[in-house]
């Protein structure tokens, strides 16, 4: 591979024609081999982000891009060595999978001999040997979106960009190929840009996750400070279910207060609402509980088994069981949050939508 | 029972529909073989007629097929470009543009023909060369390149394919020559066939445009029907539809390259 470089944005914003600001000034640095996933929901700027840094796109007047020390603001894409893949593949249909794969490299004019050992080399790293004299016409969805990484690792990038590479491919696939490209990723050690609305796929590959919302990032950090410190009501919202609990009155010894019975919490501020996920509400004999509640809906998913319980809370709480036990919807039951399981936002934000 | 009466009574509307536009073309054919047109088939066939056309016509055809030719390699210069420049541009003068494709369509060939003559008219060496007759087809037929090669563009998801050429380093012209040209190369394919065939087939524009010297295939074929026996007349039809039929096959088989393909 040659050197994976860095990638700095600074006071990037995009403002299309009509005066659409799809992305608000933005400053983004991904370390070198690093993978940064772009998680949000459609319409936040995650491909407009993408597409600044590919030098598909440029940032409004003002804006830099660096790769490394480098300033790349005024390169157009094909010198920026960029390696890039698809949500719909974008192969090209007047060649075979071989010549997909080697464009890039008969572009750089390399010899027969090199062009023939990369393209051996890169079949064999997305698990496509044998595949090279097939038409695209005659391969899967899961194998084309393989031919597309080949044929965008095979230039030797700096840096790997992503968008939705595995939006079109059913859920079974999905889970398979998103393994793969962790494992190619690890290996290759290349810096990497994963765009995605999947939260499962942002935590599985990224390195970090920078969440946006609205054209900015809501909040950039390690998988595990996504999930258990959201930095507003939007991340906890968005990535995975959270549950809110409104606050009736709260005590100087950190007991909180909240419909269905009291809380402790000692390391949370003042709050009007504690967040906390379905799974890590236990279940406890009614007369230990710290809430009693009575179960409304319950739901079995296979690996567990979903309640929604009211509590005279706002909304019922969602609480994730073992599913070999039976919850019939109807039946009191006793729950308990630990301490640490309880959070709040560290930034007040807008609700997430949908 | 009624559901085949009704296929009955379509299938003898279809065939007498046929039967209504073959036959003259048949009867055509026919007189342009046979002896004698008034005395009919029992007169003899023969291929008199058709290499008389051919001592009187022949620089006709070639002029035709000169001009077919010189037509087809302008407007796949100019018109591949053109239309990857449409789709290109996200401008409103595009949708104009687009909207004005149409027009040479609608504008009577007589019509152009006068514009022509107004403006060039007066260049005496020009008036009187093949070249005049060619701009006037470039501009008949160009819209159908143009229209042709876009809609094949607009399908083939080009954008988005070039974008991935321009990520693995394509410049601009390796994108146009390596990406863009060979993924509408069925457009520009059915494009083509398009343009030999109307170019060959054009009257209008150039029965205005011609001189003495400058006849085309179906200027010649009206001077032969106005001029010479109805053989003769005849037996030119069946030359002119010798070199037509095969064009408009091909771009019936065209036609199926460049429909909606996954
Ligand atoms: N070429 C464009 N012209 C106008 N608006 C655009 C264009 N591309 C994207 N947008 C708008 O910018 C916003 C962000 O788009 P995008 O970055 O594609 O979002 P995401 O990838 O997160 O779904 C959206 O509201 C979208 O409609
Ligand atoms: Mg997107």
């Amino acid at each position: 591979m040659s050197q994976s470089s860095s990638i700095t944005l600074t006071q990037c914003s995009r403002t299309f024609a009509g005066g659409h600001v799809a992305l608000k000034p933005l400053d983004l640095h991904v370390e070198a081999g690093e993978t940064l996933v772009l998680l949000g929901p459609s319409g936040c700027g995650k491909t407009t982000t993408l597409r600044i840094i590919s030098g598909l796109e440029r940032p409004d007047p003002g804006g830099r891009v660096h790769f490394g020390e480098r300033d790349v603001t005024a390169l157009p894409i094909e010198k920026r060595d960029v390696g890039m893949v698809f949500q719909n593949y974008a192969l090209f249909p007047n060649m075979n999978v071989a010549d997909n794969i080697t464009y890039g490299l008969r572009i750089q004019k390399l010899s027969r001999a090199e062009i023939d050992r990369r393209l051996a080399e890169v079949l064999e790293m997305v698990d496509l040997k044998g595949y090279a004299e097939r038409s695209i016409a005659a391969l899967s969805g899961g194998q084309k979106q393989r031919v597309a990484l080949a044929r965008a690792i095979a230039v030797r990038p700096r840096v790997l960009l992503f968008d939705e590479p595995l939006a079109a491919l059913d859920a079974k696939l999905r889970d398979r190929l998103r393994l793969e490209i962790g494992a190619l990723l690890r290996e290759l050690g290349i810096t990497a840009v994963y765009v995605t609305h999947d939260q499962d796929e942002a935590m599985a590959l990224g390195d970090r996750i920078a969440v946006m919302q609205a054209g900015r990032i809501a909040q950039l950090g390690t998988p595990r400070e996504i999930y258990h410190q959201p930095a507003n009501a939007f991340v906890a919202d968005f990535i995975g279910a959270v549950n809110r609990l409104e606050v009736q009155t709260q005590a100087a010894d950190g007991t909180f207060c909240v419909p269905g019975g009291t809380l402790r919490a000692p390391h949370l501020a003042k709050a009007a609402t504690l967040y906390c996920r379905p799974e890590d509400i236990q279940v406890v004999p009614i007369e230990k509980a710290q809430l009693k509640g009575r179960i409304i809906e319950s739901v079995f998913l296979g690996q567990a088994q979903q309640l929604a319980v009211d509590t005279g809370n706002d909304t019922t709480l969602s609480v994730r069981v073992s599913s070999r036990r039976e919850w019939p919807a109807g039946s009191e039951i006793g729950l308990m949050i630990p301490e640490q399981a309880l959070f709040q936002p560290t930034a007040p934000g807008a609700r997430a939508h949908g | 029972m009624s559901q085949r009466l009704r296929f009955s009574l379509q299938l003898g509307f279809t065939l007498l529909v046929c039967l209504f536009m073959i036959v003259p073309i048949a009867m055509s054919v026919m007189a342009g073989l046979t002896e004698n047109y008034f005395q009919g088939l029992q007169s003899g066939l023969t291929l008199r007629w058709v290499s008389e056309v051919w001592a009187l016509y022949s620089d006709t055809i070639w002029l035709s097929i000169k001009l077919a030719m010189a037509c087809l390699v302008i407007t796949t210069l100019i018109g591949v470009p053109a239309a990857y420049g449409l789709l290109r541009s996200r401008h409103r003068i595009a949708h104009a543009i687009e909207e004005l494709l149409l027009l040479p369509v609608a504008v009577p060939g007589l019509a152009t023909a006068l514009a022509l003559l107004l403006v060039y008219g007066s260049y005496r060496e020009f008036r009187a060369s093949w070249l005049f007759i060619l701009i006037g087809h470039v501009l008949f037929t160009l819209p159908f390149m143009v229209r042709a090669v876009h809609s094949v563009m607009h399908t083939a998801r080009l954008p988005l394919l070039e974008e991935a050429a321009s990520s693995l380093g394509a410049s601009p012209w390796q994108r146009f020559f390596g990406v863009v040209v060979p993924n509408c190369a069925s457009g520009i394919l059915a494009g083509a066939l398009m343009v030999v065939t109307l170019s060959i087939g054009e009257f209008n524009i150039t029965w205005m445009l011609h001189t003495p010297l400058t006849k085309t295939l179906p200027v010649g074929l009206a001077d032969s029907y106005a001029s010479m026996r109805l053989e003769v007349g005849s037996a030119y039809t069946l030359v002119f539809l010798l070199m037509i039929v095969p064009l408009l096959v091909m771009i019936q088989w065209a036609g199926k390259l460049t429909g909606p393909r996954r």
